[in-house]
């Protein structure tokens, strides 16, 4: 799904948005923002007064009251709408995917039939051929096929999908460029994994997260203490002889309680999933995301998260009285019929040593030894030769004699390097070592260590032994490693970290990682991954790159900081409302207290519309803030929190002080008051 | 600002902060159902005894609804037996003055008052009560409840250190250990030394003093009474409730710039050395001692303006005449002067103690101020023995997640995520304390009722009321006096007000030592909120500060904050 990046304002969301603000104002929608709602109830109070013709001051100024508290409302319900309004962009350009498209069910009695994909159900078989695209999402039960995936994951370059193993799903809307392949559906209409992803974007089922109905809680008991306040300010005025006016008493209220953060709360949430989505991961739940800010240990496979892929051939070693050309020339022979990766790399490399290519066809009378759980060695009879390559242990065993003392301390040597060695041999001869390596990822190293700064620790999860896990811990600079991992492994390491209370994230793909997804707190799936282990994460990453863990942790973080950082601001500004407006309410009754008007703000009207008109800006003025969320900074929690308290806390207890200021002076100068 | 005055609160400051240590372990260990102190051998007897009597094992524990219970029904009984003494002190011993008895609503306020660790006191000591019901109505309450509420912070503090438990201690067993092990020997020394200065301690009949110029003055009765016994657990208890009505100013009670000295510092002891034993509990003492610092910051910065305040008087009175270099001297008492009365308000206020040894109402407004907003911010600053930790606790809750989220992850304090229960918790302990003053101020200042009480027209009279609620509702009992309250109505708001401030504020708060004491544990890490060092510091003050003054400056900017603008620029008296 190229997810195309937008501009913030961008106008085919912002208009649609704009109308959404109003169709917003319904108290019942309202109730779920109890800060918005008291805000609303204040503006319709106000409204309400300008028909009043007693006691409620002065006309115009109620009137911009009321009209500025209309625009706090609609400002918050706006920066929700442009949140969701995102959302929706992006569901729709999943949903062009999903284009209609007719399905060859296999019938019962035998047999195909064309049916709309539509009517597809659960377990029912289709096939599907090179050019057609999948009805469904499903399993491959039978082939292997080329399948152009573009339209979910952005990524052009077709991938292989096949029967049995880890990369046996398929997604709805792809395209099979070659081949044909019989799939089993395993989702019904409306609930694929397309269909998922597309209500989670646009909002639709969206649930607070944890930590969001608990600030909620907060910012209720807030609005509760400032009504108190208000309210009681009311009885103390008539005790002291002044009659405040009902449009004060509800400007200082709105001013009061936390309406640019109970007012972009919202916005802040459903922006974090957008913001994943835009790096091609979908969450399925905000409190995922969530989860993700609090992850303490980061699980990472080794091969594809931190190596490339495969191990690579980088060096031959002959033994005494072996020539290089002679050990090259051999472990060619030996790879020849070998399609694993390092087989490949080894034909390859032996390239370099000015052999020219052999192919199969061109050695009809040899016969290729494939490599076997048993043997552990494969090779080549050819011309009465018997050359093997294979792993120490089995190569001995073949060729029945110790090895030279030189090839065992180069043996020794690649193995405290973290590398493999694979011996060559001649029947009892042994030629020399090819040194398999693994490639570690650039930047890696870097990125841990700032993982490191901020609490996280990193694990390697690899099937390979200590030695060679070691070494690549060390190069990747990761925390801790598990050598020779069984799949149970990792589902008990979680359980271990979590026992100790830590939150687990990891990545995975195959059907067995399909546990330990489901234990994580955060289980990222990769899309090219199995259904199995889809359904157990709760993250898939369209791109199917392990790495991007680290990326998710950070916007995991950035949205809770995002929250804390407007909290803390929204509270912050209360100091310099009340500098605006109680000098106001006091100066008509106590006109020595004029020295409590530190900003020498003009008259009371225009402080207290002032002070409004700033409420409802901060909020118009924080919603990129909100929806982009806040920069965020891999260092220590100590240092995270001293700089944004410098920015948000103390920015936000002064930067209201020059905002009221201005817009007094500009209040003046239009004569609004 | 005389160097005699710096030196003494740097001595004070230094002797608080030199206690603190062997006291809060002493705490740890009182504390601590198993605990070991060099008291055991003489007290031990005893506290097996009435363990049985009660009827339970010192290692029963308690889920926190029945810790709650447990504290309310002993709270209940207590109350209403105080309430049957002063009803009935006319048929019961003791009562050489023939008091008859007291009446409901007073009886009702005053129990409700001293059950509640308020100790405000609507009744004059001297002229309406007993001996015997000063003794055993009173007395009774000033260990109990003072007892209670350390017991109350050390369930609190369990269900941050514990993890994954039911339980958070036993309310019987912290109420015997605290006042056998700490209220009643501390008590017991400090009584004796109050003797040594002059405190009286007597059960005799009040003594009448012929003045030498009878033309002037009319035969006096000088009270008596068993004073030191009572005086030195009210200021260790921060009961605060005196013998006498005019409490520390009266010689008898405070007789000596040493006893005044030390009556202020056996106000803080427990409350400093309780920071202490969270430290110790949360094996964090470096968070321990940052929420001593942060109390410190604000008790100081608090003295501060209450001490320049009432040093630059009253210009009012400077133009009338009055030497100004006197500062205000009204309401004070000569013995004291200036520092010792301003120092003396700060503690008092700080702490949730109540007693005085100075007219807070003859306050200069800011001075008066200062004590007010010290009440109103929760007496968090040290506090009253165990409320202050509490209701310290409920803040460092709350600074933690509202700065926490700000380092990216959901916030957490002692390794436990603070999640919607907790937060609800908190705000219901936040919420009852200013629904309690605002509602109820409010109602005085709209009601004629309230209204007729006050001796002040004007902002004063506000703050009367004001301080009034304040000072029942945080259980702290100080008067700013200048309020006639002992009506029904005042007897009985207030009486509303103080079992409000004390219960309500208690069962969520112990409510949120269950919900913490169940959650597991996460480890800290680099990237856990820090609540140690200057950072941490700076926000439970900020968050203190602007939690409490958001709350209470509408109230506070017609009350004294007008009344020091007319005081000092208006040419209108009120």
């Amino acid at each position: 799904m190229a997810v195309k990046s937008r501009s913030l304002f961008d106008m085919e969301i912002a208009l649609p948005a704009l109308a959404d603000a109003f169709k917003k104002l319904n108290p019942a929608s309202m109730l779920k923002n109890p800060v918005m709602f008291v805000t609303e109830a204040g503006a319709a109070i106000t409204t309400a007064c300008l028909f009043k013709t007693a006691g409620a001051g002065p006309f115009l100024f109620t009137l911009q009251i009321t009209l500025w508290l209309w625009f706090t409302v609609l400002f918050a319900n706006f920066a929700e709408a442009m949140a969701e309004g995102r959302g929706k962009a992006q569901a729709d350009e999943l949903r062009k995917t999903r284009t209609k498209t007719m399905a060859n069910r296999l019938r019962a009695a035998g047999g195909t039939e064309q049916v709309s994909a539509e009517l597809l159900r659960k377990n029912d078989v289709v096939v599907v051929s090179a050019g057609e695209v999948i009805p469904a999402d499903g399993e491959i039960t039978e082939g292997v096929a080329t399948v152009d995936e573009s339209a979910i994951t952005g990524e052009s370059a077709p991938v292989i999908r096949e029967a049995g193993g880890d990369r046996s799903a398929v997604t709805g809307g792809t395209r099979v460029l070659s081949d044909r392949i019989t799939v089993t559906v395993t989702a019904n209409p409306g609930e694929s994994f397309l269909d998922r992803m597309i209500r989670l974007v646009e909002g639709a089922k969206r649930q607070k997260t944890p930590n969001e109905i608990a600030l909620t809680i907060l910012l209720s008991a807030l609005t509760i203490i400032f009504l108190a306040t208000v309210m009681s300010l009311k009885c103390f005025g008539l005790y002291s002889g002044i009659s405040f006016s009902i449009p004060v008493l509800v400007s200082l209220l709105v001013c009061l309680i936390p309406t640019t953060i109970g007012g972009l709360l919202s916005a802040i949430g459903i922006a974090g999933i957008d913001r994943l989505v835009q790096k091609n991961v979908l969450a399925m739940s905000g409190r995922a995301v969530e989860a993700a800010g609090d992850v303490n240990v980061l699980l990472l496979d080794k091969t594809g998260t931190i190596t490339l892929g495969d191990r690579q051939a980088t060096e031959f070693i002959p033994a005494e009285g072996v020539t290089l050309q002679e050990l090259a020339s051999a472990a060619q022979l030996a790879s020849l019929a070998d399609e694993t990766p390092e087989g490949r790399s080894i034909v390859v490399l032996a390239k370099q040593y000015g052999l020219r290519g052999r192919s199969i066809a061109e050695l009809p009378h040899a016969r290729f030894v494939s490599f076997t759980a048993q043997t552990r060695m494969s090779g080549v009879d050819i011309d009465g030769r018997r050359i093997r390559k294979g792993a120490a242990a089995a190569v001995q065993a073949f060729a029945g004699s110790l090895f030279p003392p030189d090839i065992r301390m180069a043996l020794s040597r690649i193995g405290q390097s973290g590398g493999t060695p694979l011996v060559v041999a001649d029947s009892d001869r042994v030629l020399g070592i090819v040194h398999l390596k693994d490639i570690v990822k650039g930047g890696l190293k870097d990125r841990f260590d700032r993982f490191r700064a901020m609490g996280i620790k990193t694990v390697m999860i690899t099937g390979d032994n200590r030695m060679t896990a070691a070494a690549i811990a060390a190069e990747a600079g990761v925390d801790d490693f598990v050598a020779e991992a069984k799949p149970e492994d990792k589902l008990a390491l979680i359980r271990r970290e979590q026992a100790a209370g830590r939150l687990v994230a990891m990545t995975g793909d195959g059907t067995n990682d399909a546990p330990a997804l489901a234990q994580s707190d955060v289980g990222v799936a990769m899309n090219t991954g199995t259904q199995a282990a889809k359904e157990a994460g709760n993250m898939v990453d369209l791109d199917s790159n392990p790495t991007k863990l680290l990326e998710i942790v950070e916007i995991g973080k950035q949205m809770l900081i995002t929250r804390g950082a407007l909290t803390t601001l929204s509270i912050a500004n209360d100091v310099a409302k009340y500098f605006a407006i109680i000098p106001a309410m006091l100066i008509a009754a106590f006109p020595a207290t004029a020295p409590l008007n530190i900003m020498g703000l003009q008259s009371a009207e225009s402080a207290i519309l002032s002070a409004v008109i700033f409420n409802a800006l901060i909020l118009i003025a924080l919603i990129p803030l909100a929806l982009r969320g806040v920069q965020f900074q891999p260092v220590p929690a100590a240092v995270l929190l001293r700089r944004n308290i410098l920015l948000y806390g103390l920015g936000g207890l002064a930067a209201p002080f020059a905002g009221i200021k201005i817009i007094d002076i500009l209040v003046n100068a239009l004569h609004l008051v | 600002m005389h160097p005699v005055n710096i030196i003494e609160l740097l001595l004070f400051v230094g002797l608080l902060l030199a206690m603190t240590k062997p006291l809060g372990l002493h705490l740890a260990a009182v504390l601590d159902a198993q605990g070991k102190t060099v008291l055991d051998p003489f007290v031990q007897p005893a506290e097996k005894f009435l363990y049985r009597l009660i009827g339970i094992r010192s290692t029963d524990e308690q889920s926190w609804k029945r810790y709650t219970v447990s504290l309310c029904a002993f709270s209940l009984v207590s109350m209403l037996f105080t309430y049957a003494v002063l009803r009935l002190q006319h048929l019961l011993p003791l009562n050489p003055q023939g008091f008859g008895p007291v009446r409901p609503d007073l009886a009702f306020n005053t129990a409700a008052s001293f059950t509640t660790n308020t100790n405000w006191q609507s009744y004059g000591g001297e002229s309406t009560l007993s001996y015997f019901s000063q003794m055993a109505g009173l007395t009774l309450h000033n260990f109990a409840s003072a007892a209670a509420g350390i017991a109350v912070a050390a369930a609190l503090v369990r269900g941050i250190s514990r993890h994954s438990v039911k339980t958070i201690g036993n309310f019987w067993v912290d109420l015997v250990r605290t006042n056998l092990y700490l209220l009643i020997p501390a008590s017991f020394i400090f009584a004796l030394f109050l003797m040594s200065q002059g405190v009286i301690q007597n059960f005799h009949p009040y003594v009448t003093a012929q003045p030498l110029d009878q033309q002037a003055a009319a035969a006096q009765s000088i009270a008596q009474g068993p004073l030191a016994s009572q005086i030195a657990i009210k200021m260790l208890g921060t009961n605060g409730g005196g013998f006498m009505n005019a409490n520390a100013a009266h010689p008898y009670e405070n007789p000596t710039p040493l006893s005044n000295f030390l009556q202020m510092l056996a106000i803080l002891l427990i409350p400093s050395g309780l920071t202490y034993y969270l430290g110790r509990m949360l094996k964090n003492q470096r968070h321990g001692w940052a929420v001593w610092t942060a109390m410190l910051i604000m008790f100081l910065a608090s003295l501060s303006v209450c001490w320049w305040s009432e040093s630059a008087g009253n210009p009012r009175l400077h133009a009338l005449g009055v030497d100004a270099a006197e500062g205000n001297m009204e309401g004070k008492e000569v013995r004291f002067g200036i520092f010792d009365s301003a120092l003396f308000a700060t503690v008092t206020t700080s702490a949730s103690c109540g007693a005085v040894n100075a007219m807070h109402d003859s306050f200069t407004p800011a001075g008066g101020l200062m004590p007010l907003v010290n009440i109103q911010l929760g007496e968090v600053v040290f506090g009253g023995a165990g409320a202050g930790l509490y209701g310290m606790l409920v803040f460092i809750v709350l600074t933690v997640f509202l700065a926490g989220l700000m380092v990216g992850r959901t916030p957490e304090y002692a390794g436990k995520k603070i999640e919607a229960r907790d937060i609800k918790l908190c705000a219901l302990a936040l919420l009852i304390l200013v629904c309690t003053i605002l509602g109820f101020t409010a109602w005085a200042a709209v009601a004629p009722r309230g209204t007729a009480a006050i001796t002040n027209r004007g902002p004063h009279g506000l703050t009367e009321m004001l301080y009034a609620f304040s000072s029942a509702a945080g259980n702290n009992g100080s008067a700013f006096a200048g309020l006639g309250a002992t009506t029904v109505w005042y007897n009985t708001t207030l009486g509303i007000a103080m079992l409000l401030g004390r219960f309500f504020m208690i069962v969520p708060i112990l409510a949120l030592a269950g919900s913490l004491g169940a959650k597991k544990p996460m480890p800290q890490t680099a990237g856990t909120f820090p609540v140690a060092g200057p950072t941490f510091i700076v926000l439970l003050v900020g968050t203190v500060l602007i939690v409490g003054a958001l709350t209470f400056l509408p109230a506070l900017a017609l009350g004294p904050i007008v009344e020091h603008f007319l005081m000092t620029t208006a040419p209108v008296v009120y």
